[in-house]
């Protein structure tokens, strides 16, 4: 595995306008998760839900590198990348509350959210699931010999499944348009990863399966968009699957019901001052950009998701005949259907 | 009228749906060289190995990439080599294939086949033997079918390739050579059963290789003055509740046969709603004949002792109709 030979940042060319919109959408993220934690606390949401506050880096440093008609799909952990791809936050916190007009109209709930519509082929509840998922995808993209992208998004805990080695193995083998990305917070659920996996880690494992695999700090958004950046690139020009293992922090709990009492506070505020949007902000500032604008960012986006919550509060539950729509085309669910 | 064998005729099939339909490709260990059955043959040559390829021992992974691949505008036909083989990938089948569509609210359908070669074959023992079509029949999303002949082979692996759900599609080993005419062209439909045999005292009704035994048995049953009638179900979900219970309302009596265990099999939720929708028109009670508890075994007299034979269930019929 290549380390990342990037320089500091402070050194780089930076895209002030990309980057911007980066530390926007970061926020959006962050003011969703907020705003879900307060739905759970108000007994709104009801199923597990996974925030993915300090992760934020990961989902737009990944999805900005995605056209709207390239794959994702993700994890447990996806309303980052959900929103990053592109899907609507008012659609989505209304599927967090179950209630009409949700992505999957409140049959998914957080753990399956998924917007087809910008190429989110779902949160599974399955860990290492989508990475079958994944080279699925990348498989048809191949076969329809198009330009478009796969792309999945897995945790560490993801690397000690099967699909991983399987889903890997296939991706290299036939030669697929896809990119796996590791987002690495360091826990698989409640338990250390390091505690459970023998080995060098997500890139050695991938580099031995024969894929291109880097380490990227994945709380770096601008080293994470380079990084993925190049990546997208070669896959599309026909390079074959690639690997990035995304070193991040979850700055919460597991689920918002977990207490998170194996993380020493020291850690976890440590891992606070290098939560991405705070370090990005710091890189705007050194680059000149004025406080005022990177304030509105968030005042912005806890305003947007505030409004997504009181929409979702104020939506119907869905119809109860939605019960037994979108089973399967053959056949009568109900008993008794005769 | 075209006299083919069962594997010929699900070849038939795939092929004029491949060549009906470019998005149709299928996936599995060893297609390249015909598939282990030889149910391939021929084809590599025809579709090249993006249409008809290779995989390796990857059961989840071959699985899960139909899945991704479905959901992404392709129709794959999952091989899984053994109905065995394909409990790797019950995650794979169960949880996303079966699921997807219903928990991103209708926003993509799974249309994949999944072959799943069944039954007892030639001491193939514990782990390649095994008939597991009630488990898939208790997973809401999943469509299941068990065609016993090649006239149902081919118009039903058709109609499958063609179905936007998730199908298993259960061959039996032992059939493959099994030859038979084949008469039109068309698919035929998921969820109708066959009538094998009209007749009035009686209803037996099975699935897969069984319906064999069955079909000898009403011979018999014939040759002593009885009036049978014989129902191949040939899909288990959705079963064609409707004709068994108008065949079971006329004759009073029902058997149902099955190779698979008899405790939790198929046979029982048919038994269960029959005895329910037809209790007054019953004039003894619903029999089911299933295999016994126990893994299947190497040596032929032990494997032969689980089997349901013709014999069996002739004499079941006898003591419901007390001749």
């Amino acid at each position: 595995m290549t380390a990342d030979p990037r320089a500091p940042q402070a050194a780089r060319n930076l895209d002030l306008d990309r980057l911007l919109a980066h530390h926007k959408l970061m926020w959006r993220i962050r003011a969703f998760e907020e705003a879900a934690l307060r739905a759970n606390t108000d007994k709104l949401v009801l199923g597990a839900i996974h925030p993915s506050i300090g992760q934020e880096g990961v989902a737009v440093g990944v999805c900005s590198n995605l056209r709207t008609d390239d794959i994702l799909a993700s994890t447990h952990r996806g309303h980052g990348h959900t929103l990053a791809k592109g899907a609507d936050p008012t659609a989505m916190m209304r599927e967090l509350l179950g209630r009409e007009g949700g992505t999957s109209n409140g049959k998914g709930g957080s753990m399956h959210i998924a917007d087809f519509s910008v190429g989110m082929l779902g949160a599974n509840g399955v860990v290492a699931a989508n990475i079958h998922i994944t080279a699925g995808a990348a498989h048809a993209i191949k076969l329809r010999g198009e330009d478009r992208v796969a792309c999945s998004i897995f945790g560490d805990g993801a690397i000690n499944r099967g699909p991983f080695l399987e889903g890997l193995n296939w991706a290299k083998v036939f030669e697929l348009p896809a990119l796996f990305v590791c987002e690495d917070n360091g826990y698989a659920s409640t338990t250390r990863t390091a505690d459970m996996t023998a080995g060098k880690g997500p890139a050695a494992r991938a580099e031995a399966i024969g894929l291109p695999a880097m380490e990227v700090d994945g709380n770096d958004v601008v080293a994470l968009d380079e990084a993925v950046r190049d990546a997208v690139a070669a896959i599309r020009a026909g390079g074959g699957p690639r690997f990035i293992n995304a070193k991040t922090y979850r700055l919460t709990g597991h689920t918002a019901a977990d207490p998170d009492g194996y993380r020493a506070r020291d850690d976890v505020a440590a891992a606070w001052k290098r939560c991405p949007i705070t370090r990005l902000a710091q890189t705007l500032a050194d680059a000149g950009v004025r406080g005022d604008q990177l304030a509105s960012h968030e005042r912005d986006a806890i305003e947007e998701m505030d409004a997504v919550y009181d929409d979702a509060k104020a939506a119907p539950w869905p119809p109860l005949s939605r019960a037994f729509a979108d089973v399967q085309d053959v056949g009568d669910p109900r008993n008794g259907a005769y | 009228m075209v006299t083919m064998t069962y594997g010929e005729a699900a070849k038939n099939a795939l092929h004029e749906e491949m060549q009906r339909d470019p998005t149709v490709w299928a996936l599995g260990e060893d297609l390249r060289r015909g598939g282990v059955f030889g149910q391939y043959k021929g084809l590599p040559e025809i579709y090249g190995p993006d249409r008809i390829s290779d995989a390796p021992i990857s059961e989840a992974a071959i699985m899960g990439v139909a899945v991704g691949a479905a959901l992404s505008g392709t129709r794959p036909v999952v091989e899984m080599r053994f109905a065995d083989f394909a409990l790797c990938a019950v995650d794979e089948l169960v949880n996303q294939a079966a699921k997807a569509r219903y928990m991103f609210g209708g926003q993509a359908k799974v249309p994949i086949v999944v072959r799943e070669p069944m039954g007892m074959w030639r001491s193939s023992a514990a782990q390649h033997s095994q008939s597991l079509e009630s488990w898939y029949t208790h997973i809401p999303g999943l469509v299941v079918v068990c065609p016993s002949s090649p006239v149902d082979n081919y118009g039903l692996l058709k109609s499958a390739i063609r179905c936007d759900d998730p199908v298993v599609y259960m061959e039996h080993k032992n059939l493959w050579a099994l030859e038979g005419e084949v008469d039109n062209n068309d698919p035929l439909p998921l969820g109708r059963c066959r009538f094998l045999r009209k007749g009035t005292d009686i209803t037996l009704v099975s699935w897969s290789a069984t319906v064999h035994e069955t079909m000898a048995a009403a011979k018999t049953l014939n040759d002593a003055g009885a009036s049978v009638e014989v129902i191949d179900l040939r899909t288990l979900w959705p079963w064609d509740k409707e004709r068994v219970f108008d065949s079971v309302k006329k004759t009073g009596r029902l058997i149902v046969a099955h190779e698979s265990v008899q405790a939790g099999g198929f046979g029982a939720e048919i038994a269960a709603t029959v005895s329910d929708v037809c209790f007054r028109e019953l004039k003894a009670p619903v029999k089911r004949l299933g295999a016994p508890r126990v893994p299947i075994a190497y040596a032929p007299p032990l494997e032969d002792t689980v089997r349901v034979t013709a014999a069996m269930i002739a004499e079941t019929a006898r003591k419901l109709m007390k001749m």
